[in-house]
């Protein structure tokens, strides 16, 4: 099977669902990045290009919610979830409009684009905000699943999509629930917590960990607010020590969530595996994961270290 | 306008600003210079002019009001006590703990709301949001903002100005209260966002300038307003801050700071005053 970017699954998910004459979708001039091109050519009277106005386009998409609409608001994650922080908090979460912002380009997986469009902070940023849901996908499948389940729930959401292609974690009967993690590889040594891509970095890790005997479970955490806690405890009382991976600053991203959510309920070790706060920089999507330590290999290092 | 419509609305306009003044003191803070200025805007368009029904104040066809100088709030929650969305009684409750009068307005707490404001800028660009909403339903209601002046510094309104006019949202009409004043000083001083008018029409705007306290004017506006197709229209208000009392009128120091004791029963004593003077016309009017 050919690898799929979550953006494109976003793009088709739209057009999919997008009969709904309650769907409106934003874009700030990066739609055929965003793939909300897709959308349009089905849809054009309900596609807007709000131009290089980020800002302008979270209000714009507060006030259509207002009137009922449920908004689309799309374009790259440094760009919607840092630059348009403050309208989002105080337009979008405070009165709690059903806005769903799909931010693309998120990570370093970005590359060759460099630094200023690799956004490393996005989790963090959206998971402060009091009423927001944060879901980050690892898939095709399971992004056409969020954006269906974005489109039933109702107030604003985050969700983080990517710019490069990705092979399929779940098939075609994957049943996706907001707030509620997904087991997709079991084991009894470590637990790999993963979101994004690296759900499939770590199942790649967990098989070079088998080599070396060490039975890896993954978990797919594609909401990570509110997070399934209930799976996390479970995990770590079964597997001991607890890895979180993900394509993001270490600072309040997954790893936060999952040690806000460990320490309160079953204290344990937790290893943090993303970028070590730093920014990103040019070069090509494996480059970069393997400058910032984030393959399979470097993260099966890792969790052998870890584990002592 | 007859004249004895006119009275009227002056005179509903002198009863909320002293709710103004009323809310402000109660809550030993808030805004009132702000508030009295826009006063004479908020009469005309909620007596005058808005389509709203106070018992269904979620009425899919109303026309919808964003304050986008939410700071302002004094002002919006005194005129829709006043058209009967919610008891005046509770406008005492201004700013408490336990009260759903916010220090700035929440669309989810108080009845005819409807967004969410504070944060400068935002309100606009929420509002071209509502009036967008009503062209893809094919809906004939209207859109209606007040900024501030000093909110015009704001790059967000900007934004909002190109949008409105790309998308020719002719159903959408803001007001800008434009008194000279915030928080530091005089505009031009602070950071000159002027020519006001010339930057709005600039942007593709339909810009009407109109004495910000002659209701009859503001009025026309509002007429003139509607019948302009194809572009938004920006009502540039001429107006002075603090107006209706003697020692807050275009002094700065009145932003957001409340009386003390001595103060609000000046300010109410020249206001009521002004009632009684138009009421007196009112019954000289309606005798002859």
């Amino acid at each position: 099977m050919g690898k799929v970017a979550t953006r494109e699954a976003y793009g088709n998910a739209l057009a999919q669902y997008g009969a709904d004459e309650r769907i409106v979708v934003l874009d700030a001039d990066l739609s055929k990045s965003t793939k909300t091109d897709t959308f349009k050519k089905v849809y054009p009277e309900r596609h807007f290009n709000m131009g290089i106005a980020e800002a302008d386009m979270m209000c714009v998409a507060a006030g259509l919610a207002t009137c009922g609409k449920i908004v689309f608001a799309s374009t790259f994650a440094i760009f919607a979830a840092e630059r348009a922080c403050e309208q989002i908090r105080n337009s979008i979460c405070y009165p709690k409009l059903n806005v769903k912002i799909c931010a693309t380009h998120a990570g370093l997986t970005v590359g060759e684009d460099g630094a200023s469009h690799q956004c490393v902070e996005d989790l963090a940023v959206m998971r402060a905000l009091p009423n927001m849901t944060v879901i980050s996908t690892c898939d095709e499948i399971e992004t056409n699943r969020a954006i269906k389940a974005a489109i039933d729930y109702d107030g604003p959401v985050y969700i983080r999509l990517g710019r490069l292609g990705v092979e399929a974690v779940h098939g075609e009967d994957f049943k996706f629930e907001i707030g509620k993690g997904v087991t997709v590889r079991d084991g009894k040594d470590v637990t790999l917590v993963a979101t994004g891509l690296m759900v499939q970095e770590s199942l790649k890790a967990a098989e070079i960990l088998a080599g070396k005997g060490v039975d890896a479970r993954v978990v797919d955490i594609h909401t990570v607010k509110p997070i399934d806690t209930e799976l996390l405890v479970k995990c770590a009382k079964e597997t001991g020590l607890i890895v979180t991976v993900e394509e993001h600053n270490i600072s309040g991203g997954l790893g936060g969530a999952v040690c806000e959510a460990l320490s309160e309920n079953y204290p344990c070790k937790v290893k943090m595996i993303g970028v070590q706060e730093k920014f990103g920089k040019s070069g090509t999507p494996a480059a970069l994961l393997e400058k910032y330590g984030l393959t399979a290999e470097q993260i099966a290092e890792k969790v052998i270290a870890a584990k002592g | 306008m007859d004249k004895l419509r006119l009275l009227e609305l002056e005179k509903q306009a002198t009863i909320i600003r002293m709710h103004i003044i009323d809310e402000v003191f109660s809550a030993n803070s808030g805004h009132p210079g702000g508030s009295l200025s826009c006063t004479d805007i908020f009469t005309t368009l909620y007596f005058e002019e808005m389509r709203v029904d106070p018992k269904n104040p979620k009425w899919a066809d109303r026309d919808r009001f964003v304050l986008s100088k939410g700071h302002c709030a004094p002002a919006l929650y005194a005129t829709l006590a006043a058209k009967g969305f919610f008891p005046e009684a509770d406008l005492n409750t201004f700013r408490r703990i336990d009260s759903y009068l916010e220090g700035h307005p929440s669309m989810n707490y108080v009845p005819g709301c409807d967004m969410s404001t504070g944060s400068l800028g935002q309100g606009i660009s929420t509002a071209v949001g509502m009036a967008l909403a009503g062209k893809i339903d094919k809906k004939d209601y209207r859109v209606y903002s007040i900024l501030g002046d000093g909110e015009l510094e704001e790059g967000l309104v900007w934004e909002a100005a190109m949008s409105a006019a790309h998308y020719k949202l002719d159903n959408l009409c803001a007001f800008i209260d434009y008194n000279g004043l915030q928080i530091d000083g005089n505009i031009t001083d602070v950071m000159n966002p002027e020519p006001i008018s010339d930057k709005f029409r600039a942007f593709g705007w339909n810009v009407i300038d109109t004495d910000g306290h002659d209701i009859e004017a503001l009025k026309a506006a509002m007429e003139l307003a509607k019948r302009c197709k194809g572009r938004p229209t920006a009502v540039v208000c001429h107006c002075h801050k603090g107006h209706g009392v003697s020692f807050m009128e275009d002094n700065y120091g009145w932003h957001g700071k409340a009386p003390n004791q001595e103060q609000r029963d000046q300010a109410i004593a020249e206001l009521q005053q002004k009632l009684d003077g138009i009421e007196a016309e009112i019954a000289k009017v309606k005798e002859a």
